[in-house]
């Protein structure tokens, strides 16, 4: 049953555990499909890792680096932590724009007793899932290359799953506005790229101007980067508390504003 | 018998345009209820607000007792939709789709497969479920679409255009399926502009136009009332129009539309088929046929085109 608040015009989100319906039937789809999927979270670490870990690490002194590392351990956390928000956010922007309109999947689902607060909340917990999964996959290939310095690392993936449901939750909430599939290009292109390169992987954001610093803060790959490094290198302080309370307030932001805008599009 | 869906001013509007314009009617149990009407017309919008996908605006919706607004995940537990757009899961199998499809509804796996297996037959799908949806031709997807919205055995079932870009084969395929559920007892909401769907297989049904309902009654009926019997399309030129148009004043049994340069003439009582031969006997070209529910539609939303 839904609940109407008319008299503040606020109308609450009706959120069920139908939501789980919506991820078992994107995870039925995926498991149709898992080799094809699970070939960019192998190959692009692993390119990654060679190319700039190994190739142009070789160029790199470790003087330069925090805490005397080779470049290889330097950028591995920080890939632990960008391919996953790809896989996050391509799930909600991509995958779900196509579900949404060339498929026709959310009018499919929205006609049985599944809300469409449900889709959406499914829909977001799967891209989290999809960056859970593509962690694992990164994790087992850095393992692979000897860099992981602590057990710790093994809850990557769960932080991986938090960080996905933020992604995700931006992601859908952009692609809830989006009125073609490459309007999405504006988002990829000047979102998520720059957090790729900008989000302190590849280099560390010390080296950049004060101001483009503090600009930092607001990127939320470079929250998720730095608790990373926390657990891959096996020393966690307080401010990885405060990077993960930061990831957690715009997950729920995010996770409203999907709900919302997508009410907004799709129920007329 | 009880009426199962029931409407009173229903209004739809979107910012300035309406697209329902205060309409009433009612649904009884066990009837195949139709909405016909040209594009447009608000029959789309009227079956959406019935499925609890589209918020009514104005006015009373009450779906097996129960409001569209207040219960829609209980009505949509109880409804079958077949959606006039593919939405099959085209990376899924023929039985997985209707697996997923039952999962939505928390039907339990053995009920599901259970049922699943006797939609499979009554559809004639059984050698194809292990295939892509992506394999199967528009005939086989529409069954699939209507078997998937048969798995929860639904009280009512919605149907958007079933038939729409089927062959002659796959749409009598279509229509012997439905008449079979309807002699099981499941109400059906029909929207569609084949007139001979609508004649085929509802009891009764409503034509709209521009929001409003201008009809409503059994397909018969409809057809007594608003076109008699039988109907000449007759090409003639303008002065024998003329002529015609003057003499039809002292024949009462006969109507007559004008459109561009053809006439239709309605004829209403038995001897109709010989006033109207005696009237145009030196038209270019004359065709009879029997007065259907196309010649009522047309009458009531006009011959000329709406888009």
């Amino acid at each position: 049953m839904s609940i109407a608040l008319p008299g503040l015009g606020i109308r609450l989100p009706d959120v069920s555990y139908r939501a789980y319906r919506v991820w078992q039937r994107n995870r039925d789809v995926y498991l149709r499909l898992w080799k094809a999927e699970a070939i960019w979270p192998l190959a692009e670490p692993l390119i990654t890792l060679f190319a700039l870990g190994i190739g142009l690490g070789e160029l790199i002194t470790e003087a330069e680096l925090p805490g005397d590392q080779r470049y290889i351990e330097f950028i591995a956390p920080g890939i632990l932590a960008v391919y996953p928000m790809w896989s996050a956010a391509g799930e909600c922007g991509w995958g779900s724009f196509f579900r949404m309109e060339n498929q026709r999947t959310y009018h499919a689902i929205v006609a049985t007793p599944v809300s469409i607060e449900d889709v959406i909340t499914g829909e977001i917990l799967w891209g989290a899932t999809r960056g859970f999964i593509s962690s694992v996959y990164i994790l087992v290939v850095i393992a692979a290359f000897l860099l992981l310095d602590s057990p710790m690392a093994l809850l990557v993936p769960i932080l991986a799953y938090i960080a996905g449901f933020m992604f995700a939750s931006i992601s859908l909430s952009y692609t809830s506005i989006a009125r073609s599939i490459s309007s999405l290009n504006y988002f990829f292109a000047l979102f998520i790229t720059p957090q790729f390169w900008l989000g302190g992987v590849f280099f560390p954001l010390e080296r950049l101007p004060e101001e483009l610093q503090v600009a930092s803060w607001f990127v939320p790959a470079t929250h998720v980067v730095d608790i990373y490094r926390g657990l891959v290198q096996g020393h966690l302080n307080l401010g990885h508390l405060g990077h993960l309370a930061w990831i957690a307030v715009v997950a729920a932001i995010f996770y409203y504003v999907a709900l919302i805008s997508m009410r907004r599009r799709l129920i007329q | 018998m009880p009426e199962i869906i029931r409407a009173g001013n229903l209004v739809k509007r979107y910012d300035s345009f309406t697209a329902v314009d205060g309409i009433d009617f009612s649904v009884s149990k066990g009837e195949c209820f139709g909405f016909l009407g040209p594009n447009g017309a608000g029959k789309t919008t009227t079956v959406r607000m019935i499925s609890c996908v589209s918020p009514v605006t104005e006015g009373e919706l009450a779906v097996d007792d129960l409001d569209v607004g207040r219960e829609p995940r209980r009505i949509k537990s109880i409804l079958g939709v077949v959606p006039q757009e593919d939405n099959l899961d085209p990376d899924l199998s023929v039985r997985q789709n209707l697996a997923v499809y039952a999962r939505y509804f928390d039907m339990p796996k053995e009920l599901a497969n259970q049922r699943i297996d006797e939609s499979l037959a009554l559809f004639q799908l059984e050698e194809k479920q292990r295939e892509p949806i992506w394999a199967l031709s528009t005939g086989l997807k529409r069954r699939l679409t209507i078997a998937r919205g048969l798995i929860n055995q639904p009280k009512i079932l919605v149907l958007d255009e079933p038939t729409t870009g089927l062959d002659p084969q796959a749409r009598h395929l279509v229509w012997q399926k439905l008449r079979y559920l309807k002699e099981q007892g499941v109400t059906m909401l029909l929207c569609t502009h084949y007139m001979e769907e609508a004649a085929h297989l509802c009891d009764r049904l409503v034509i709209m136009h521009q929001g409003r309902i201008l009809v409503e009654g059994s397909p018969a009926v409809l057809v007594e009332e608003h076109a008699g019997r039988e109907v000449a399309e007759v090409h003639v030129s303008a002065p024998q129009r003329e002529r015609v148009l003057a003499e039809m004043a002292s024949r009462p049994g006969l109507t007559v539309e004008e459109v561009e340069d053809v006439l239709y003439i309605y004829a209403r009582t038995p001897d109709g088929r010989a006033q109207m031969a005696d009237l145009i006997l030196d038209a270019e070209s004359v065709a009879y046929h029997q007065a259907n529910l196309e010649d009522v539609f047309l009458r009531l939303t006009g011959r000329g085109l709406i888009e």
